[in-house]
């Protein structure tokens, strides 16, 4: 009955009129998509300029002036967190999210629209905040993306007064906005699936998208508490995190305050956060490997377990983030072991990939391109995971440019793959236009290469010493010369790189009047979002009817079939005149 | 605690293995020769708010817990400055508005299931003047602390004390945000009481649920 509620409705579904419900105020789950991808590109946009100005720095010292110490830990601080919290997970939950739940579940929209909208406007005021940081006296905090305290609040460092309780208050802004997000997400996962689709037909993209919003559910409140009690600590007196610290000859202001506590809230909220950004990309490769390589996902179930799997284990290894806090050997011998753990069901996710591949009829077509590349980079930095999972190896290596890059290559070039893997595979849905295949491959070619020639000499730096976060280098003789030499060619990589982001944008701008016309499904997929009577789907995303799904995602390439892949929602009937399937091969 | 999270992890994971195991289990690429059963997409047949306000439920569940466990970990890590609170006897009085405003939403569901207006009326009434009358204790209690000298930052427990019972009143506001809004809508005339029923349910979950956050609170802070 519920369901018919929200989905059956025989009525006529009140379409928006105006311009302003339509586009600025609206409910439609597919333009609060985009308002979401827009806004996150927008603000992850300034944080690669930040990044930009930080290598100039490391691979240029003193070349330029306006990098001065202090905006470089700002730099660092606002990056870290822009990438992470309003780029990434905004992106693959607000954006991807809320384009793909409706319409590959088979859903009019969300349950709750009006809070969906609502979850929007929130997530903008939370950019605002965080950018109006930027314009206070003292800019923004320098604490370092993890706002360790006590420093993140004393004098010295930047930002310690305002920039840190813009950064808090904006956080906690966010933490509400993805809440309204999140439970819509996760409702309409279990409540809107058109009839047929049962929890076992749903793509992987929403299996991985619903796990991560869960994850973001029941992790985000931990940094909300870390938020609330920090702001206290820092506008009211109390001492939740804060020593007695004599700061500046001052007498102490404080005193007794756990600044581990912190650790752990952080913590508790930032490894599932890592996942939060894994799993929707999981997901989503999963389904771009499929669809290109014609092939259905190898072990289904295997990766729908995997991402239970990894979505409980991930709470349960954030203490290997603190490794190096002092804490007893067997809480570390714990947190390893668990960290180890989670390397299997990981694992188990990428031989189905590569099994996927195998025997595929690949199309080396530009998303494939990106979700291959992602294997690689996934690989890369889940292996070097291992080695920091180990107390032992994690201790001399943690404070090095040995962390930094497997921690971009882990999470941030990985996902980063998959979104632009991800746009190049349903700009046609969105837009109705193709994006420029050149174009495209040019952007996947140096995007690729250019990140591993940015990030493969980082594991080097680190393993000589490197230490991480300095803004320049002195008093470190043990250092050869050529870890400069090698810090400027970084830094030229790192230049290429975001260059040819430039490329990308110009293309996602150039194709929306340009770009070839797409038609209703360029790539032959079975998923039901590439079955929809328009493209773009109009309000209501199914014209009077809604689908009815027979069969899993994954029919590419089933023997006795007309075509190499059989929709989601074809009937049985309509395949062979017998009024019978053939038995798939597998 | 780690344990202890690891602990509640497990069972949560067999829980909800429990629950869905045959949905879980499928093989999607299968099929039967017999013609096929076309199952209905939802999980559950619950309205869609009502599983909204479950998984808000966990959220808070998550958040509470989280504030407890930092509680008690500064509580442990405390090198000597943590004064153990005398907590005020307005707590006691508090605590049994609350019960009472939680009997009377309860009261109010009963009228709705059986369908008696008056019942709902007055249930729906006494619980929100209630939990008014809560949180106005609430700030006495907060007054009365102040008034002795402990302010939030005196001492650790003073100002987990304050934390506490301010988050917990937020939430309480959120509902009662909720319940003004069915208020307004009972109080307009011709107003069925099948456009009130599900808005009463959801309600009394909520008060219900934030009873027993309190309880626990409550306990946490005798505890010191």
């Amino acid at each position: 009955m519920a369901y018919v509620a929200i989905a059956d409705r025989d009525h006529v579904l009140h379409d928006p009129e105006t311009f302003i419900r339509k586009y600025i105020w609206s409910q439609d789950h597919k333009v609060i998509a985009i308002q979401y991808s827009v806004t996150a590109i927008a603000i992850g946009l300034v944080a690669l300029g930040m990044s930009v100005l930080m290598r100039l720095q490391l691979g240029f010292p003193h070349a330029f002036s306006l990098i001065a110490p202090n905006n470089y830990y700002q730099f660092i601080t606002m990056h870290g967190m822009i990438m992470v919290i309003y780029l990434l997970t905004a992106l693959f939950l607000g954006g991807f999210g809320n384009y793909l739940i409706p319409l590959m579940c088979g859903a009019r929209d969300m349950v709750f629209p009006y809070m969906n909208m609502l979850s929007y406007w929130v997530y903008l005021l939370a950019v605002l905040v965080l950018v109006a940081g930027f314009f206070i006296p003292g800019g923004p905090t320098g604490a370092g993306w993890t706002l360790y305290p006590p420093q993140s609040v004393l004098p010295g460092t930047p930002g310690s007064s305002w920039g840190i309780i813009f950064m808090l208050v904006s956080l906690g802004i966010f933490i509400v906005a993805f809440t309204m997000g999140g439970l819509n997400y996760v409702t309409t996962v279990l409540q809107a699936r058109c009839r047929g689709m049962t929890l076992m037909r749903m793509p992987l993209s929403v299996w991985g998208i619903f796990m991560a919003t869960v994850l973001g559910l029941l992790a985000f409140p931990a940094l909300l508490v870390g938020a609330v009690m920090m702001t206290l600590d820092s506008l009211l007196g109390t001492s939740f995190f804060l020593p007695a610290v004599v700061s500046m000859g001052q007498p102490p202001t404080h005193s007794g305050g756990s600044p581990l506590l912190f650790q752990h809230l952080f913590w508790f909220f930032g490894h599932p956060e890592v996942y939060i950004v894994a799993l929707p990309a999981f997901g989503i490769v999963s389904d771009l490997l499929s669809t290109h390589a014609r092939r259905h996902i190898f072990g289904y179930r295997m990766m729908v377990w995997a991402i239970l799997a990894i979505g409980c284990l991930s709470f349960v290894v954030w203490a290997h983030h603190m490794y190096v806090s002092g804490m007893n050997p067997y809480f570390g011998f714990f947190f390893a072991t668990t960290t180890l753990i989670i390397a299997v069901p990981t694992a188990i996710k990428v031989y189905n990939w590569v099994l996927t591949l195998w025997r595929g009829d690949i199309h080396l077509t530009v998303p494939m391109l990106f979700a291959i590349g992602f294997i690689f980079t996934f690989v890369n930095g889940g292996l070097t995971g291992l080695f920091l999972g180990n107390v032992t190896v994690d201790v001399p290596l943690s404070a090095t440019y040995f962390v930094v890059a497997h921690f971009h290559m882990v999470m941030g070039v990985s996902p980063i793959l998959v979104v632009f893997g991800a746009i190049y595979h349903w700009y046609p849905k969105i837009t109705g236009r193709m994006l420029n295949d050149t174009l495209g491959r040019i952007h996947f070619w140096l995007t690729f290469l250019g990140t591993y020639a940015i990030y493969l000499p980082m594991h080097y730096l680190g393993i000589l010493g490197v230490p991480r976060r300095y803004y320049a280098f002195g008093g470190t003789e043990f250092l050869p010369e050529s870890v400069q030499s090698v810090n400027a060619a970084i830094t030229i990589s790192a230049l290429f790189v975001a260059a040819v982001q430039l490329v990308f944008l110009f293309n996602l701008i150039w194709s929306l009047s340009k770009g070839k016309p797409a038609g209703g499904n360029p790539w032959r997929a079975t998923t039901l979002e590439w079955q929809t009577p328009d493209t773009p789907p109009k309000h209501g995303n199914w014209g009077p009817k809604l689908p009815v799904v027979h069969r899993w995602a994954y029919d590419y390439s089933v023997p006795g079939a007309k075509e190499d892949f059989i929709p989601q929602n074809q009937p049985p009937d309509a395949l062979t005149p017998a009024g019978r399937e053939q038995e798939p091969a597998s | 605690m780690s344990l202890t999270v690891a602990f509640v992890a497990l069972l949560a994971g067999v829980v909800v293995w429990g629950l869905l195991a045959r949905k879980l289990t499928a093989k999607p690429w299968e099929r039967s020769a017999a013609p096929e059963e076309i199952e209905a997409g939802s999980t559950a047949g619950l309205p869609p708010a009502k599983i909204g306000l479950w998984a808000l439920l966990a959220v808070v569940t998550s958040l509470f817990g989280l504030f407890i466990s930092a509680y008690y970990m500064r509580m442990e890590h405390a090198h000597g400055d943590w004064t153990p609170l005398a907590v005020p006897r307005q707590l006691w009085v508090n605590t049994a508005l609350l019960v009472l405003s939680s009997a009377a939403m309860e009261w109010a569901r009963g009228g709705a299931r059986r369908a008696q207006m008056d019942r709902l009326r007055t249930g729906l009434t006494a619980g929100g003047v209630l939990a008014w009358a809560f949180l106005a204790g609430q700030l006495l209690a907060w007054r009365q602390l102040s008034a002795s000298g402990y302010f939030v930052a005196s001492n650790p427990a003073v100002a987990f004390f304050y934390l506490l019972t301010a988050v917990h009143g937020l939430h309480l506001l959120g509902g009662l945000f909720v319940w003004g809004k069915t208020v307004f809508r009972m109080a307009r005339p011709g107003v069925e009481l099948v456009d009130l029923r599900l808005s009463v349910e959801l309600c009394t979950v909520y008060w219900h649920y934030l009873l027993l956050v309190w309880l626990v609170l409550f306990a946490v802070l005798l505890s010191t």
